[in-house]
């Protein structure tokens, strides 16, 4: 199997831990000097940018937390002036604020090297066709992809997300040979393909580069079987690029950490305190190359644990393993990311206090539904059941736009849904990922 | 004085409107009339009762929402066309009618129609000028 960039991939450790040391100065030089918002935090914490001297001095800079970006909003962390920035994709936010990432042209160069990788891993050359099924636009898993396989010189299909009908015309008409989706929409592909009965032979898939939701081995080997692909694991958060922070590579033993451009760490969550390889906990990145919104430890809250044992395939970056959970209440459905408190949100536009709802995530077939029930009020009722029918049609709606993914709603009556010691319960997940 | 429709927000499963009647009849209220709107999600349980603010209290108390409409009730003949001329009177003075429901009342063995309408002011003086008998809340309650 290909390996995109042998020189930084399978770089030895002494030579990584100087390249990286260099990379962490220049970027804790960068952001004390651009960003007053680390600025601050440097000097509330006693820090100067000279005494970082390398690596071992990473554990001696503050935390970055998703709250920073959010109280920032929207360019208050950006380290250069607008005129150098190209590119901004955001995310939806817990409260109605988004999450706002900003890229130079340098950096979108960053992404396209760490995602050709990526896309290398699985075994895909410029003779390969993409299908790229990951949503185009703010969102980053479409366009991340879409500039790293252009410059490993695929022919890139810009599909987006949806339309399965069209998938599937596209993918045999094209002879798409390599597909990048969220794994749940892998299996529903797989799903329709079965149904409609197509001549397995007309599909030329080779393998699968699939993200942006946690997924088991269990659905591995089942889109395998099913969509007759090799199926490997990307992740990546926008905050950090996008895509292409890590991916598996077919000895599927962890994801490799573009560690030359991320650095990992992993920490206990609660104490903040650094642990050691094998240890589970919370995984924290701090980007050394980026230019337009370098990021000092970010707290990811999603959990994992890091290896750096040398790989069979031969790269020698740090792996992590598949996330596993959240250290926050985030849920991901259908790849989008999903906090109980935006559904909080929409119910306080009904009037001054929200009335109680709940979460409720299952499969239907593969693909992932989200109902939301909400405990009927006395300010909400109504004698009339068109009245009822509009509230819920309503709150469909708001939350569609809210989330922008669509949910069913149920109200059910007062005090049905479970609290326990006192506090409610919001999302219960029914998904057994 | 109007009449004092009570409704009750239900969810489709099974034993709830068993729920409600079993607390009504705990505190002794006897239902007059009821009605029942249904979708695939939940129902709306509309009911008279002799003690119309008891009923709440204890439906309230038991945790369901609740909530007091008010509606009119008349009393027509219990024959052919006795509902249509009334709905015709209604329909000329352009007063549209949410939902009705009847019951026949055991003392004057006529039928007593509830009519929930958006002016309940408006709806009785349309029916009394038209010779229709509105009853009052009492003479509903004490059927």
């Amino acid at each position: 199997m290909t390996i995109w960039n042998p020189k930084y991939e399978c770089m030895g450790n002494d030579e990584k831990h100087s390249l990286q040391g260099d990379r962490l100065r220049e970027t804790v030089a960068h952001v004390y000097g651009n960003v007053p918002f680390y600025k601050k935090k440097m000097d509330d914490a006693g820090i100067l940018p000279g005494d970082i001297k390398g690596m071992d001095n990473l554990r001696d800079l503050p935390f970055t937390y998703k709250d920073d970006l959010r109280d920032n909003y929207p360019y208050g962390l950006f380290a250069v002036p607008m005129d150098e920035v190209v590119r901004i994709h955001a995310s939806s936010g817990t409260t109605g604020k988004r999450t706002v990432v900003g890229y130079t042209r340098g950096d979108i160069d960053i992404w396209a090297e760490v995602t050709a990788r990526t896309i290398s891993a699985c075994g895909a050359t410029r003779s390969d066709i993409l299908q790229n099924a990951y949503g185009y636009g703010l969102f980053t898993g479409g366009l991340g992809i879409h500039y790293g396989a252009e410059k490993i010189g695929m022919a890139v299909i810009p599909i987006s997300g949806g339309n399965t009908k069209r998938q599937l015309e596209l993918m045999l008409d094209f002879g798409s040979t390599i597909i990048s989706c969220t794994p749940s929409y892998a299996l529903y592909l797989a799903e329709v393909i079965e149904e409609s009965g197509i001549d397995r032979s007309r599909i030329k898939l080779k393998a699968g580069i699939f993200g942006a939701e946690p997924w088991s081995e269990n659905m591995r080997r089942d889109i395998e079987r099913r969509l007759g692909v090799l199926a490997l694991d990307i992740y990546g958060l926008s905050e950090i690029i996008g895509p292409g922070v890590s991916q598996e590579c077919p000895e599927k033993c962890g994801l490799h950490i573009n560690d030359d451009h991320f650095v990992p760490e992993i920490i206990n969550p609660d104490t903040e305190e650094v642990l050691d390889y094998g240890e589970k906990g919370e995984i924290v990145f701090t980007t050394i190359t980026k230019k337009a919104l370098p990021l000092l430890r970010y707290r990811t809250r999603d959990i994992s644990k890091l290896a750096n044992e040398v790989c069979a395939c031969g790269r020698t970056s740090v792996r992590m393993e598949k996330v596993t959970g959240r250290t926050d209440d985030m849920l991901i459905i259908r790849g989008v990311n999903v906090f109980p408190t935006q559904i909080e949100s929409v119910l306080l536009e009904l009037g001054e206090t929200a009335p109680h709802y709940q979460l409720i995530v299952s499969k239907a077939g593969s693909m992932d539904a989200l109902e939301v029930q909400v405990e009927m009020t006395e300010a909400l009722f109504s004698d009339e059941v068109k009245r009822i029918e509009d509230l819920e049609r309503k709150l469909r709606f708001n939350i569609e736009s809210a989330l922008a993914i669509s949910a069913k709603v149920t109200l059910v009556e007062p005090k049905t849904l479970a609290r326990s010691e006192g506090k409610a319960q919001r999302v219960i997940d029914n998904r057994n990922i | 004085m109007l009449v004092k429709q009570i409704s009750v927000f239900l969810e489709n499963k099974e034993g709830r409107v068993a729920q409600v009647t079993r607390i009504l009849s705990d505190s002794a209220i006897n239902i007059r009339a009821l009605s029942i709107a249904d979708t695939t999600e939940f129902g709306i349980l509309r009911l008279i009762v002799d003690k119309p603010e008891l009923a709440e209290n204890a439906l309230k108390k038991e945790g369901f929402t609740v909530s007091i409409t008010e509606v009119i009730a008349i009393s027509i003949a219990d024959e052919p066309g006795g509902l249509a001329k009334a709905l015709q009177v209604l329909h000329e003075d352009r007063i549209s009618v949410e939902y009705i429901y009847a019951f026949i009342s055991k003392t004057s063995h006529k039928a007593n129609v509830i009519l929930r309408v958006e002016d309940c002011g408006r709806a009785t003086e349309s029916l009394e000028a038209a010779g229709f008998l509105v009853l009052t809340a009492r003479e509903v309650y004490d059927q």
